[in-house]
């Protein structure tokens, strides 16, 4: 039965979203299931962690295959720490969203939607072979292109028009770069082709290859060069939609990016110095983006492709303790981010609308809203104790074992840039005084909970987180040695 | 037969490339319906056009005959075919309701306004 975690991570909100189904109708219903779909996932990943923690694996063969030949589902830390974050921010978002969905949007499936978007993320994440990730990636989009255009509005549907077009593009590299993959070694499995990709003997077709899906990849990830419809889209659908998009889906590229480059390429050096130079050309931009940018969750979202570049940066790095940086940092900022998102949702709901110049004085008016700000943008730009703090630091410091000064000075600089923008957030939301027109209809006091609960985890990630950077540090051990994700899932035949 | 589809496929993805660098949503629908022949296409001369033998074994023996085409990439394109036709599907339908809301099918004249919402 130890297979069961794992099959529930993916299994719970998928069967949530299709036994809510046939109850479209009925709001109680669809938002039970939702929640109820959500729950079970997050309960599952925790216990999926708890089962690996140490190193260990849980693989399943899918239909009994043995490995290279069927589908393999795989746990290791760092899959099942990643998932137990995504599903701690997608349960949050969708406690605000059983608040704040109206009838009208449950009707048209809102909570089948984001069930199927929770398990997608899942199966991302838990995959072992290139093409299920690829299915995987479809249904997740197909779910996100839902709940992006549910509702009314022409800037939402604009909004949509660019995320669906850009994505679509991305998946057909994505799907093109699987074709490559088959056609020079003659399998898909990720363990498979850790094997025989570095025995490709033409250089430049395995770069091809490691262009192809990195490219797709990164523009799934929000990173430079192609980052610009994040910022286009997210802003536009509810802030219930924007706080799950901004938590879960840019991961997931991020997450294939690192399984990519630490399985097929972790010896090339063009490939890893592609992702580095990536990585800091992300950071900068998406900062720069962020400060010229003068609403709530435009802003937010110019720093989510900011923040995807520090990921980035240890990935390229490739150093075990780079890799655990990355690990940490993906983990806190699932939390973090969604956090935000929420929170200015909670700002929204009350004054009705994000533009900084309409708000103002909300230090006065919400001193609960203004502390869960202050301690998740804290988290964000890395003031210490907070996780932000902890993830930062280990990055620099892998960045200075392995001499890379440049990107360790671009981090810390664009640190201080994050920091100033949530110190303007800060400033013109909260501090200054309210501008004439503006109008607070305080929302009720639950709606900032969803934001309040992931402040907390954000905060003790970085006090009481010692368990869980030692676990990250054995992501990153893990991660930087392929031959060990090789072995437990070609050796294990089936069941476990 | 390679050489033959390489040039094809090669004009396929230029194709597509450049209708989707044009401003107007109708000419993206049909670089993007390209764009995932051309990908589709590409998988299926990747694997190697053989002689048609079909990948089954005989009675009593292990492995189909040398030589038998490949069975994985054709269920690789099958469904990535359904994928991308439900995606295509669902482009056009939002490119339409775009132009409903707004009246135009160029994604830049439409400002990406605040008071809309």
């Amino acid at each position: 039965m130890s297979a069961i975690w794992l099959l529930l991570a993916i299994a719970a909100p998928m069967i949530a979203a299709a036994g809510a189904i046939p109850f479209l109708g009925r709001h109680r219903v669809q938002v039970t299931a939702g929640v109820a779909g959500s729950l079970v996932q997050t309960v599952a990943a925790v216990m999926l962690l708890r089962q690996v923690a140490g190193g260990r694996f849980v693989v399943i063969q899918a239909g009994d295959w043995p490995a290279p030949f069927g589908i393999s589902l795989v746990a290791d830390q760092f899959a099942a720490l990643v998932l137990v974050a995504g599903a701690v921010a997608g349960l949050a978002a969708i406690a605000f969203a059983a608040m704040s969905v109206e009838v009208d949007r449950s009707r048209h499936g809102y909570f089948v939607f984001t069930n199927v978007l929770l398990a997608a993320v899942a199966t991302a994440f838990l995959t072992g072979d290139l093409f299920n990730l690829y299915v995987a990636f479809e249904v997740m989009l197909i779910a996100s292109f839902v709940l992006l255009s549910l509702g009314q509005s022409r800037r939402q549907a604009r909004g949509a028009a660019v995320y669906v077009t850009l994505n679509l593009i991305a998946s057909a590299m994505f799907l093109t770069g699987a074709g490559l993959a088959y056609a020079l070694t003659g399998t898909l499995n990720f363990a498979d082709l850790a094997e025989r990709v570095p025995q490709i003997e033409s250089h430049a077709l395995s770069l091809a290859l490691a262009l192809l899906l990195l490219t797709a990849f990164i523009t799934k990830s929000a990173a430079f060069p192609f980052a610009a419809w994040l910022p286009a889209s997210y802003h536009t659908p509810g802030t219930d939609v924007s706080a799950l998009f901004s938590g879960l889906l840019t991961k997931v590229g991020v997450y294939a990016v690192a399984r990519t480059v630490t399985l097929l390429f972790p010896d090339n050096e063009v490939v890893r110095n592609t992702v580095l130079a990536v990585a800091g050309l992300t950071m900068v931009v998406g900062v720069l983006g962020a400060l010229a940018q003068y609403e709530l969750r435009r802003l937010l979202a110019f720093h989510i492709s900011s923040q995807v570049g520090y990921m980035l940066m240890g990935i390229g790095l490739m150093s075990p303790l780079a890799l655990a940086g990355a690990t940490f940092y993906m983990m806190q900022h699932m939390v973090t981010k969604t956090s935000l998102f929420l929170t200015a949702g909670f700002i929204e709901r009350g004054a009705g609308t994000g533009r900084l110049a309409r708000l103002g004085g909300l230090y006065r008016r919400d001193p609960a809203a203004a502390a869960v700000f202050l301690v998740a943008a804290f988290a964000l730009a890395g003031i210490p104790p907070l996780a932000g703090f902890v993830a930062k630091f280990t990055l620099a410091r892998a960045g200075i074992e392995a001499e890379a000064w440049l990107i360790v000075g671009v981090s810390l600089t664009v640190s201080l840039l994050t920091l100033l923008s949530m110190v303007k957030i800060w400033t013109e939301a909260f501090w200054k005084d309210e501008p004439a027109e503006f109008a607070w209809n305080a929302p009720a006091r639950r709606f900032l909970l969803p934001a309040a609960g992931l402040a907390l985890v954000s905060a003790g990630m970085g006090i009481l987180g010692a368990p869980l950077v030692q676990m990250a540090i054995e992501a990153g051990n893990a991660l930087a040695t392929p031959a060990v994700y090789i072995d437990a899932v070609l050796g294990s035949g089936g069941g476990r | 037969m390679e050489a033959l589809f390489a040039p094809v496929i090669g004009i396929l993805f230029g194709c597509a490339t450049y209708l989707l660098l044009q401003r107007s949503r109708g000419q993206a629908i049909i670089g993007l319906a390209l764009l995932s022949s051309a990908a589709n296409l590409f998988i299926f001369v990747a694997a190697g056009l053989g002689e048609g033998i079909a990948p089954l074994a005989r009675a009593g023996e292990a492995s189909p005959p040398p030589g038998a085409s490949d069975p994985v990439p054709q269920a690789l394109i099958l469904t990535a075919l359904v994928i991308g036709f439900g995606l295509l599907a669902f482009f056009i339908t939002l490119s339409y309701r775009v132009y409903r809301l707004t009246g135009s099918d160029d994604l830049d004249a439409i400002a990406d306004d605040e008071g809309a919402a």
